[in-house]
């Protein structure tokens, strides 16, 4: 199909990486004592797949809300497309997308007329968003179910939906709260693949997620988020290689008490995590790394090498996992 | 963006979008709402007028007009009052916490007040439809002796609106649904029987009069039944007329007032 998002560029627009979309600077959310939000640094550019990587409760819907302009800002500042959401919400929305993480479709109308009276909010024409729906029901791959209600259809498919309609209006920014959150595996991979013909057309996506894999799949660059702080922020690979080792051997026992073995493997990694039923050790080669626990005659029940994931990064931040 | 396609583009109405939805709505349950909206009504007319009346009218009558002919127009007002409280009720609410039509719009260009006038006048569009075809019937029933009976579409609008802004208003604040039978049963029901809708206000004792007066269904029926009676008066219809809109006026900005509150944290 011809790409929903496609007319969203001007010709000779700035390439990737120099055009800030969205700048945030020491920006809060507060809601009475309690601190959303505190004290972010951001920097969105053109094009690029932007993620807020954190558990539930770091505050990345605090944050995405406020870019979204649904949600004042408490403190700090945050420029949008370069105007200010307090002033310009209503311009700054109409160029923006927005995937909330709870669906908003309305399940008494159908699904083709879901996206027709979505895109009349934004004032595009009845031909036009007609025009609009026929061809994102294609690239949502929902053709075949454009005249039933919402209500029946399957979660990946209301998720489908969803962001088939926050493409209406041809937006230059995209915003994803936790995309994937409760879909089945397959769901997540149509979706994910959706989402990676947006970025190719240069829609510059910004999402949230407590999946590393989705982070690690989608985002160029992102931050992680602990309690509505940023802890860290670089590529996926940068993050690794900054924050964690090559490789992990996570070695699994069947006892309560880890610390024993913990102790006794110490030295063979850079360090060793403790978590309640298995030891990562963090080495470079992980082979080798195996090798030496055996000679220190430590016998795990299993042991597996893996490469350092965006979740490693995390644990070493904050000392705790992303899902609990 | 392309440049043509920022020409083709209207300018925004935001209210007119959000009105547009609820008629997308409502074209799918045209039938069902045609019929609720004035069947029940009908039923009261025939009910009521024919069959109560036939008694009352062997009796002194109301200033020689035939009891048909004093309740169609109370009824006519009364319905108003139902439809705009009970849509502007559940839907509401739901709008906000359980299908989330209202946050699917405020992620677009549309306002709070877009939302609230938008919606309002949904109600208002659904009511008058009803209203029409009540009227028509009533009519040809002999229920609604004068012309200028088409004029009491006026009451039906602003009695509408009357009720459905301060009902948006609560539902907005509610967080569960179980305050609206307290309303429908303490609010709307003793207003339904108490303000001039089956019998003039004037057989109330003394002493509770002055709470018939406060109420707006009261004005409307008043300003309603001086319609279809062809006895509209200048100074008494136009204060009717002004009391509805202070209640339109005064709910619109609260129910406004309340939605940001609620949406905008």
């Amino acid at each position: 199909m011809s790409n929903p998002a496609s007319t969203t560029h001007t010709p000779g627009v700035l390439p990737t990486g120099t055009e800030v979309l969205i700048e945030a600077v020491g920006l809060r959310k507060t809601f009475g004592d309690f601190v959303a939000v505190d004290g972010i640094d951001v920097q969105v550019h053109r094009g690029e797949a932007f993620g807020f990587l954190g558990p539930n409760g770091a505050g990345k819907s605090s944050t995405m809300r406020m870019i979204g302009c649904v949600s004042p800002v408490s403190g700090g500042s945050l420029r949008i497309l370069g105007m200010d959401p307090a002033l310009d919400g209503a311009r700054i929305r109409a160029r923006l997308g927005v995937v909330p993480q709870q669906d908003s479709l309305d399940g008494e109308l159908t699904v083709r007329d879901n996206l027709y009276v979505y895109g009349r909010y934004f004032g595009i024409p009845r031909a036009e968003c007609r025009r609009m729906a026929t061809e994102l029901l294609e690239f949502a791959n929902l053709t075949d179910r454009a005249d039933s209600l919402v209500d029946p259809l399957s979660g990946g498919m209301k998720r489908r939906l969803t962001i088939a309609r926050a493409l209406i209006n041809s937006p230059e920014i995209l915003l994803l709260d936790e995309p994937t959150t409760g879909l089945d595996p397959q769901a997540r991979h149509v979706l994910w693949d959706r989402l990676f013909r947006l970025k190719r057309s240069g829609v510059t996506l910004v999402l949230t997620t407590h999946y590393m894999d989705e982070a690690e799949q989608l985002c160029d660059r992102l931050v992680v988020m602990d309690k509505g702080r940023i802890a860290a922020e670089g590529s996926p690979r940068s993050l690794i290689e900054q924050w964690s080792t090559r490789e992990v051997l996570e070695l699994r026992f069947d006892e309560d008490d880890l610390s024993p073995h913990a102790r006794r493997v110490e030295g063979i990694g850079e360090r060793v995590e403790v978590l309640p039923d298995r030891l990562l050790l963090y080495v470079d080669d992980g082979e080798a790394a195996g090798r030496a626990v055996h000679e220190r005659g430590v016998r795990p029940l299993s042991s597996l090498v893996r490469r350092s994931t965006l979740e490693d990064v995390f644990l070493r931040l904050t000392g705790r996992s992303l899902v609990d | 963006m392309d440049p043509t396609l920022v020409a083709v583009r209207e300018r925004p109405r935001p209210p007119l979008r959000v009105l547009e939805y609820f008629l997308v709505l409502l074209r799918r349950t045209f039938r069902g709402t045609i019929f609720t909206g004035f069947l029940s009504p009908l039923l009261y007319l025939v009910a009521l007028g024919y069959g109560l009346g036939s008694l009352v009218d062997r009796g002194q009558g109301l200033d020689g007009v035939p009891y048909v002919q004093f309740i169609a127009p109370g009824i006519l007002v009364a319905t108003a009052m139902q439809i705009g409280v009970f849509d502007a009720s559940y839907p509401v609410l739901g709008a906000i916490r359980w299908d989330r039509q209202y946050h699917a719009m405020l992620a677009t260009p549309v306002g709070v007040r877009d939302v609230v006038t938008g919606h309002i006048a949904g109600i208002t569009l659904r009511s008058l439809l009803s209203a029409v075809v009540f009227l028509v019937v009533a009519y040809a029933l002999r229920a609604v002796p004068s012309w200028t009976g088409v004029l009491s579409l006026v009451a039906v609008l602003l009695v509408t609106v009357a009720y459905a802004t301060p009902m948006f208003a609560i539902a907005a604040r509610a967080q569960t649904d179980v305050s609206f039978t307290l309303v429908f049963r303490l609010g709307v029901i003793p207003m339904f029987l108490f303000s001039g809708t089956f019998f003039p206000v004037s057989q109330l004792p003394t002493a509770i009069q002055p709470i018939a007066y406060v109420i707006p269904l009261w004005h409307g029926s008043s300003l309603a039944r001086d319609a279809t009676l062809g006895t509209l008066s200048w100074g008494m219809d136009l204060l009717h007329v002004g009391y509805l809109l202070l209640w339109c006026v005064l709910g619109g900005w609260l129910a406004t007032r309340t939605l940001r509150r609620r949406m905008v944290v």
